[in-house]
């Protein structure tokens, strides 16, 4: 099951050019980009890991393409994503956030029911990749 | 900029370089370098070289020959105060409106700012310069520092190997001026062969003449709403002989120093005056001003009032 989560989610995987031309967008609102990966893919993980720090005082996507290929390279069977974060006043939060790598398999989440007081029924989703230790999730 | 339609044989298509020039506004950019810089004819006639080369290779790139992404790294070597910098930052505006960079922006980096205090500290430092200078002008002053031969652990050599491969392999998305003083350059590049052979334009500037540094405060008394009397031209025309026989003199950074001191000589002559004064009092800088330096105190007294 393919994961959607952040913008574009609902969108075919943006090429390389496409990543570039929201990065750019991004530098141009004057919002600092960083690279963050996971193998925990549940929605409500929202502490991804870090890869090295957000980049500040960037003009141009190539710095961040370069931060973005090499992730790539080191967690190929992990979750990539960019952040773009709004340091303005008033907002100071992430704006724009998109998976840029997925694994190559991704056996997708189980749908719990949990019974509670007066038969009421709690649902929640577990992603069938936790069940395997970090690391040793998606092969 | 699209490939070229196989039908047509290159040799027949045609292409106005002069609406080329004339859309790229590369001309307003040059006459303003003509303008605003004074002497450096060799940089200039460089500039205005590698500008038309650009021309052309954008050209050729629209009648669909091969152009492969030319080399525009560059040297700019010559003694302190000769306008490195300035040309630097004008040559960042040249790249960007011929389309060679994407932004135009200068990132001005020395040793410290590429080279770690640590064992890892370096490579992340530099790539992290490198990629704030990405799709501009990364400017590396007095380059020659990045290689301590007497110090082979020094990690200087580390930030020169990502220099290189980033030189090379991104050639497109950055453009690297080093710059310093010539005969350390030339060492710098004699022990490292690899940058000499990664940079496709080695530029002198020269020293300026006497001439040249008078019209250059000439420039910056008019910029700043200053004006010179007849005498104070005289002073400091004496002025400049002096300067250059010290030690330390970096053209027209001293020269610019050396304004502003007289300026600062101005305003207390003006406030021991004390009376009413006119705006004319205010803009004038007087032969008393310049002559006050202590380049004249040490100097022989022929030349003092």
């Amino acid at each position: 099951m393919r994961l959607t989560q952040g913008t574009f989610s609902y969108l075919p995987d943006l090429t390389d050019a496409q990543i570039s031309a929201q990065i750019e967008y991004a530098l141009g609102k004057g919002w600092a980009l960083g690279v963050e990966y996971t193998d925990d893919p549940h929605p409500r993980n929202t502490y991804w890991e870090m890869w090295g720090l957000p980049m500040f005082d960037l003009h141009d996507a190539a710095g961040v393409m370069q931060e973005v290929t090499a992730c790539r390279a080191a967690q190929p069977q992990k979750y990539v994503r960019i952040n773009a974060f709004d340091a303005t006043r008033g907002w100071e939060t992430v704006r724009l956030s998109f998976i840029v790598h997925r694994p190559a398999d991704e056996p997708g989440f189980r749908l719990e029911r949990t019974e509670d007081r007066g038969r009421t029924i709690r649902y929640t989703l577990h992603a069938y990749a936790t069940d395997k230790p970090p690391g040793r999730r998606y092969g | 900029m699209g490939d070229a339609a196989p039908a047509t044989p290159p040799g027949s298509r045609r292409i106005d370089l002069r609406t080329l020039y004339a859309d790229s506004e590369i001309g307003p950019l040059l006459a303003e370098l003509d303008n605003d810089l004074v002497g450096l004819e060799p940089v200039k006639r460089r500039i205005r070289e590698i500008a038309a080369f650009l021309l052309v290779t954008r050209a050729r790139e629209q009648l669909g020959l091969s152009s492969g992404a030319p080399t525009l790294h560059m040297a700019f070597t010559g003694n302190p105060g000769t306008g490195k910098t300035t040309v630097a930052l004008r040559m960042a505006g040249i790249l960007h409106r011929l389309g060679f960079i994407r932004k135009g922006h200068l990132v001005s980096v020395t040793r410290d700012d590429l080279v770690g205090q640590y064992i890892g500290h370096t490579a992340p430092k530099t790539k992290e310069i490198l990629k704030r200078a990405m799709g501009g002008v990364l400017f590396i002053d007095e380059a020659y520092y990045l290689h301590r031969p007497e110090n082979e652990k020094d990690y200087g050599q580390e930030a020169i190997e990502i220099l290189l491969q980033v030189m090379e392999n991104q050639r497109d998305d950055l453009t690297v001026i080093l710059a310093g003083y010539r005969d350390r350059m030339d060492r710098f590049f004699e022990s490292n062969p690899g940058f000499r052979s990664r940079i496709a334009h080695h530029v002198h500037f020269p020293d300026f003449a006497d001439a040249e540094l008078l019209s250059i405060v000439e420039k910056l008394a008019l910029q700043a709403e200053y004006r010179l009397s007849e005498e104070a031209r005289v002073a400091l025309r004496d002025y400049i002989v002096q300067r250059r026989l010290q030690p330390n003199f970096a053209n027209a950074r001293s020269i610019r120093n050396a304004f502003d001191r007289s300026r600062l000589r101005q305003a207390m002559r003006l406030v021991e005056i004390g009376a009413e004064i006119s705006a004319d009092d205010l803009v004038m800088i007087e032969a008393a001003d310049i002559r006050g330096s202590s380049v004249f105190a040490n100097s022989l007294p022929k030349s003092s009032p």
